[in-house]
């Protein structure tokens, strides 16, 4: 049942516990309980909106920067990774393989806020050997959405 | 001048639903729960494929019978999903849609006064190519206590020496039944000691919530009496690319394949290459779908129990089939006094056969949100029938 339930609401996170539970054919009590032992197990971490910031007048900017680092002894990935995520501009930090260590998501209202954020914060750590930031101009989908205009249901009204 | 037209077609009332098509047309903004089609999008992998096709200029026609890779792959399909093998080179054609394959299966096989068992309410098309085939459609009336099964009493009954055909139109539409194994099984037994041949309409095999569709043909002797039809329109929601395929012995399906290579040629190049992606990696999104349609299906049972309105729970297809005979109208009525009042279209049941007299089909192809408007209205409508009854 917790696949099910996992797949319907990382789709829609507001759906009644009511509807989830006739559309999964569970009563309501399970799923919530269910629910409630995910939230307990940190399987489920929060519910969040997926908001198109480009329609709104709000200005924001998002940057994706690789950083390289060096792990000291005593200090493995994960603590230098704390170090960097404590900060609230970031939105996202990933351990990743390959060239380079870690995928931190800044998001800052101005470019020069983003550019003061990597310079006097993450680039003067100890552990950071560089960092390559990418600013992001546009989203085409995100979180399994696509950020575009709606489509239409252009089916005929009726079929055989 | 002389009249232009043949007396067997003029004969043919036109589809019930295109009637009902007409009313619903005029009106802008009515919320249909009224197609046939799947509200996906076909998988981007298999469009991918269609298009890359188009690039690599594959534009010819393909032999008759379909690419030979298309071919293959249906019959591994068939055997992984359904226990039944075929061979690619002399039992599978690929047909432009499941109604092809219909309507030339019936003309390969009817002979002026055979007669062809059609359960209703069914497709709308089974009757109508019976009768251009020269055959003699025998109506087999389906019954909501029998959960629109076929049983033996009602096959029996109909069963005459001029019989040659049954057709098994399960998971059914309109109504969303199914036939199980044990059902199969009684059937095929009938089929067999009468000498009948069976054209299984499977086009909704993949859309099962009960346990995993059985195709009849899969049963003891059953294949060679057996025209086994399947497509992608509805698995991979691929309707609009026209690609159906039909299964048969060789000596049925060769005959077809004059019938396809004189009438069509082939079936469209590019969607046989995108059914080749399909077959070989669509069963996730198959698996997808199906999951969805499961939940809108929960969803509407459950609302339907909620206000009141009777339904008997359909395990196949992705349409509900409501009993609406107490609120003492005909299907017609309640569907055209829905559309008018509340803006909601479904399709009145006599659409599929007389024997749909009471009830509405109800498809659930449709987004969570559009279907809980759509009930909304439904539920208002029927409050009103009431208050006033």
């Amino acid at each position: 049942m917790r696949e099910k339930i996992l797949a319907v609401i990382e789709k829609n996170s507001r759906i009644d516990i009511k509807d989830l539970a006739v559309l999964l054919g569970e009563s309501e009590v399970a799923v919530a309980n269910e629910i409630a032992a995910m939230e307990k197990e940190r399987i489920i971490c929060g519910y969040h909106t997926l908001i198109n910031w480009d329609n709104t007048s709000d200005e924001k900017v998002v940057a994706l920067i690789e950083v390289k680092v060096t792990p000291q002894r005593g200090m493995g990935f994960d603590k230098i990774a704390e170090r960097i995520y404590q900060y609230s501009e970031v939105e996202a930090v990933y351990l990743m393989s390959g060239a380079y260590d870690f995928t931190v998501f800044i998001e800052g209202k101005t470019m020069r806020q983003v550019a003061q954020f990597v310079s006097e914060k993450l680039s003067p750590m100890e552990s950071v050997l560089s960092t390559a930031t990418h600013f992001v101009l546009k989203k085409y989908k995100d979180h399994g959405t696509v950020i575009a205009e709606p489509t239409q249901d252009e089916r005929m009204l009726i079929t055989p | 001048m002389r009249n232009p037209l043949s007396d067997t077609i003029v004969s043919i009332p036109p589809s019930g639903i295109r009637k009902f098509f007409d009313i619903v047309s005029e009106m802008k903004d009515a919320i249909s729960l009224g197609v046939g089609e799947p509200d996906f999008d076909t998988p981007w992998h298999i469009r991918e494929e269609g298009i890359y096709s188009l690039e690599k200029g594959r534009t010819f026609y393909t032999s008759n019978a379909g690419l030979k890779e298309l071919k293959t792959e249906i019959c591994h399909y068939l055997k992984r999903r359904m226990e039944v093998s075929y061979d690619p080179d002399k039992e599978v054609m690929v047909t432009v849609g499941g109604s092809e394959a219909i309507d030339i299966a019936l003309r390969a096989m009817l002979n002026p006064g055979d007669e062809v068992l059609v359960p209703q309410p069914s497709y709308v098309s089974y009757v109508p190519c019976v009768t251009l085939a020269g055959g003699k459609p025998v109506i087999i009336e389906l019954e909501e206590r029998d959960q629109f099964k076929l049983t033996r009493e009602k096959l029996l009954e109909k069963l005459t020496p001029q019989t040659k055909i049954l057709i098994l139109p399960f998971p059914n539409n309109p109504t969303g039944a199914i036939m199980e194994r044990e059902e199969l099984e009684v059937i095929a037994e009938i089929v067999k000691e009468k000498d009948l041949f069976v054209i299984s309409d499977e086009i909704y095999g993949e859309l099962t919530y009960k346990n995993q569709h059985v195709t009849i043909a899969a049963l003891p002797g059953m294949k060679e009496r057996c025209v086994l039809i399947n497509g992608f329109s509805k698995a991979y929601a691929m309707t609009g690319w026209r690609l159906g395929y039909a299964c048969a012995p060789e000596i049925i399906l060769k005959q077809m394949l004059k019938i396809h290579q004189y009438a069509i040629m082939c079936a469209p190049t590019t969607s046989q290459y995108a059914a080749v992606s399909a077959l070989r990696n669509g069963d996730g999104d198959v698996e997808m779908m199906r999951e969805s349609y499961n939940q809108r299906r929960r969803f509407l049972m459950h609302t339907y129990e909620e206000m009141g309105l009777e339904c008997f729970e359909p395990f196949g297809a992705f349409y509900t089939f409501p009993n609406i005979k107490r609120f003492g109208m005909t299907s017609d009525e309640f569907a055209t006094r829905l559309l008018r009042e509340e803006k909601v279209a479904v399709v009145p049941g006599t659409a599929f056969g007389d024997c749909g007299e009471g009830y509405v089909r109800i498809s659930y192809a449709y987004s969570l949100k559009s279907l809980k408007e759509a009930l909304g209205r439904i539920q208002r409508f029927i409050c009103r029938l009431e208050g006033k009854g």
